[in-house]
């Protein structure tokens, strides 16, 4: 009898909390009900707005199976190996231009995208689509230092304060490959896509440097923010959105883009070259272009739109932040990241010898 | 009397910074704001958030229904083949331990990135797409080598003429089977199964590459949203799974500490 019983229970437990999740469950995973078509997007995780999908599942009475990934380099060999079938996706601005170059990406047919007329002039041409035949912007940002007000006493305009000795465990530096090798090499005031040994070799250098004078608190990533508004230290390397959500936190911080220049990134969407509904996913592209929509993205997700009509409807306080929506003049010098190609082992060495040091 | 208050306390440490973390996780899912630094006020918005959002709830039935299944398929083939390692010569034995071994040492995302390869390959051919049945597939397999390995130490310590005996004593191969040999290795057999089910809830890279379009893994959902930030949502989550373990496990307890007590009442 006691055995029973706990089999009978166990299978209750097990039944009831499938039942129970299943109920919260949406119906819209992979169902081809007749002739409706099934879109697959692919995009970062929480970054679309709270209702997108389901707005534009009712306007166009199409399915919208969605995916998300954690990072450029992961979708990319989930995409290449063939196994899945996505429509859109929306990667990064390098991302794209190797994906570009291997063929993953279909052009588009800008008649079918009529919004593309909102988006802001300065993003368009960029050097990983130049001339702007695969890809929409989606979001964009740009890297920079985040500071404490009351924990500093310099003035903080250039990189070179995050090698500053005085401010020893002050610093955090961010756990990305490609940003803080770029942020080094805009210090010492060269290109952040060079393939030059000897410029990488200096930045690896300088990183190590910054290191050993005990200056680097840690790497990190996604916990910056909590960090910072915590007061751990009085810098940090992050992106424009998470410093638009940390200063609301902790009035005490501020951001600011060096004036060697700095990282300008762009996520776009662009349609894949597997794809079975090439019209369909440019309705999608188009959606994510309309006004509002582009607004409640962008409301949502915390970071900046391309969207001229969207980013009207900003309030004052985030159009003059620097985090959210910076002047030309302050985003002058920055380069927008290009695919290094082979280059990337070099980079990839010189992290690893960073990361033991 | 001082050694029993050291003992006590040392232990008192161990599971403050166990289930620290834990707790503060199931406080911040009350936080009002996005922050993990900041307290701002008790809310119950991230739990209204978490039944509202189908993506999360979709990830959560995935990730449940494959722990189920694949613990409990993987329970049934890795009992087999215990059994039958068991009862292997040496070189035979050497050989096919060393086999089971290679799932458990090689890193998560070889086998992911090569299950995929695989998949896609034989895909191709036969018109199999990556999906649920391919991640189902994955996770069996990663799972079989740990029930085995829990399985194997039980036998071991049965008597070994066990089977043979229930045999003389007129049971059938079948009976012997059902009514011996399983109650001796249960144990074995539900610390596999629980084995089994944590790790497939807990794999993340394995299943993200052996997924398909629209099926996603609380993993992998969670992983995602590594460069937007982790909503709250997600601890209030973490908080209703851990505190259904928590009430699953005292449930269990209570019953068989009155089960200990009514069987001890009737000694007396």
């Amino acid at each position: 009898m006691k055995k029973h019983f706990i089999k009978l229970l166990a299978s209750a437990v097990i039944l009831s909390t499938t039942i129970l999740a299943g109920c919260g469950a949406s119906d819209s995973a992979g169902g081809n009900s007749g002739e409706k078509v099934t879109l697959k997007v692919y995009n970062w995780g929480d970054y679309i707005g709270e209702d997108v999908i389901e707005k534009f599942q009712k306007k166009y009475n199409i399915d919208v199976v969605y995916d998300t990934f954690s990072d450029n380099e992961v979708m990319h060999t989930k995409l290449s190996a063939g196994g899945s079938d996505y429509d859109v996706a929306i990667p990064s601005d390098y991302m794209i231009k190797r994906m570009i170059d291997e063929g993953m990406v279909n052009k588009l047919d800008f008649n079918n995208i009529p919004n593309y007329k909102y988006i802001d002039e300065k993003f368009k041409n960029l050097a990983f689509d130049p001339n702007n035949e695969y890809s929409v912007p989606y979001m964009w940002g740009t890297v920079g230092i985040i500071y404490n007000k009351t924990m500093v006493s310099d003035p903080v305009d250039s990189w070179n304060i995050l090698w500053n000795e005085k401010y020893k465990k002050q610093v955090f530096m961010l756990d990305s490959q490609r940003d803080s090798i770029g942020i080094t090499l805009k210090k010492l005031g060269y290109s952040l896509n060079t393939k030059n040994q000897d410029e990488l070799e200096k930045a690896k250098q300088e990183l190590i440097r910054q290191k050993e004078l005990g200056i680097v608190q840690s790497y990190v990533g996604d916990e910056v923010k909590d960090k910072m508004i915590m007061g751990e230290a009085a810098f940090a390397v992050v992106w424009s959105g998470d410093a638009v959500f940390m200063k609301r936190e902790n009035p005490d911080l501020e951001y600011v883009i060096p004036k060697e220049g700095s990282n300008l990134w762009v996520d776009s969407m662009v349609v894949l070259s597997t794809t079975k509904h090439q019209k369909e996913a440019e309705m999608f592209i188009n959606f994510m272009c309309e006004t509002d929509i582009a607004f409640a993205n962008a409301d949502y997700i915390g970071y900046s739109t391309p969207h001229t009509e969207a980013k009207k409807m900003m309030s004052p306080d985030l159009l003059g932040d620097i985090a959210a929506y910076p002047s030309d003049e302050q985003i002058a010098n920055c380069e927008v990241f290009e695919d290094l190609a082979g280059s990337i082992k070099d980079y990839d060495r010189i992290w690893t010898e960073v990361s033991v040091n | 009397m001082v050694k029993k208050i050291i003992m006590k306390s040392y232990l008192g440490l161990i599971l403050l910074f166990l289930y620290l973390p834990i707790v503060v996780l199931i406080v911040f899912s009350f936080n009002k704001s996005k922050s993990r630094g900041n307290w701002s006020g008790f809310t119950l918005k991230w739990y209204k958030e978490l039944f509202e959002n189908s993506q999360i709830m979709d990830s959560l039935y995935t990730t449940l229904l494959l722990a189920i299944l694949s613990s409990i398929i993987a329970v049934i083939i890795g009992t087999f083949a215990a059994i039958g390692i068991h009862n292997m010569k040496k070189f035979r034995k050497t050989m096919v331990m060393n086999l089971t071994y290679l799932p458990v040492l090689n890193p998560d995302i070889v086998t992911g990135v090569s299950l995929m390869i695989m998949f896609v390959f034989i895909g191709s051919i036969i018109g199999l797409k990556l999906g649920f049945i391919t991640m189902l597939l994955a996770h069996i397999t990663f799972n079989i080598p740990y029930v085995i390995l829990s399985v194997l130490p039980r036998l071991r310590q049965m008597n070994k003429h066990m089977y043979e005996a229930a045999l003389d004593l007129g049971a059938t191969s079948v009976y012997a089977f059902r009514k011996v040999i399983i109650p001796e290795i249960m144990p074995g057999i539900i610390s596999g199964f629980l084995m089994a089910f944590t790790l497939s809830i807990d794999d993340f890279v394995i299943s993200y590459f052996t997924s398909g379009s629209g099926v996603s893994n609380l993993s992998i959902t969670i992983y995602s949203m590594a460069r937007t930030g982790v909503k709250p949502t997600i601890n209030a989550l973490s908080t209703i799974m851990f505190v259904s373990v928590l009430l699953l496990l005292i449930l269990i307890n209570i019953r068989s500490a009155r089960e200990e007590k009514r069987r001890k009442q009737y000694d007396a």
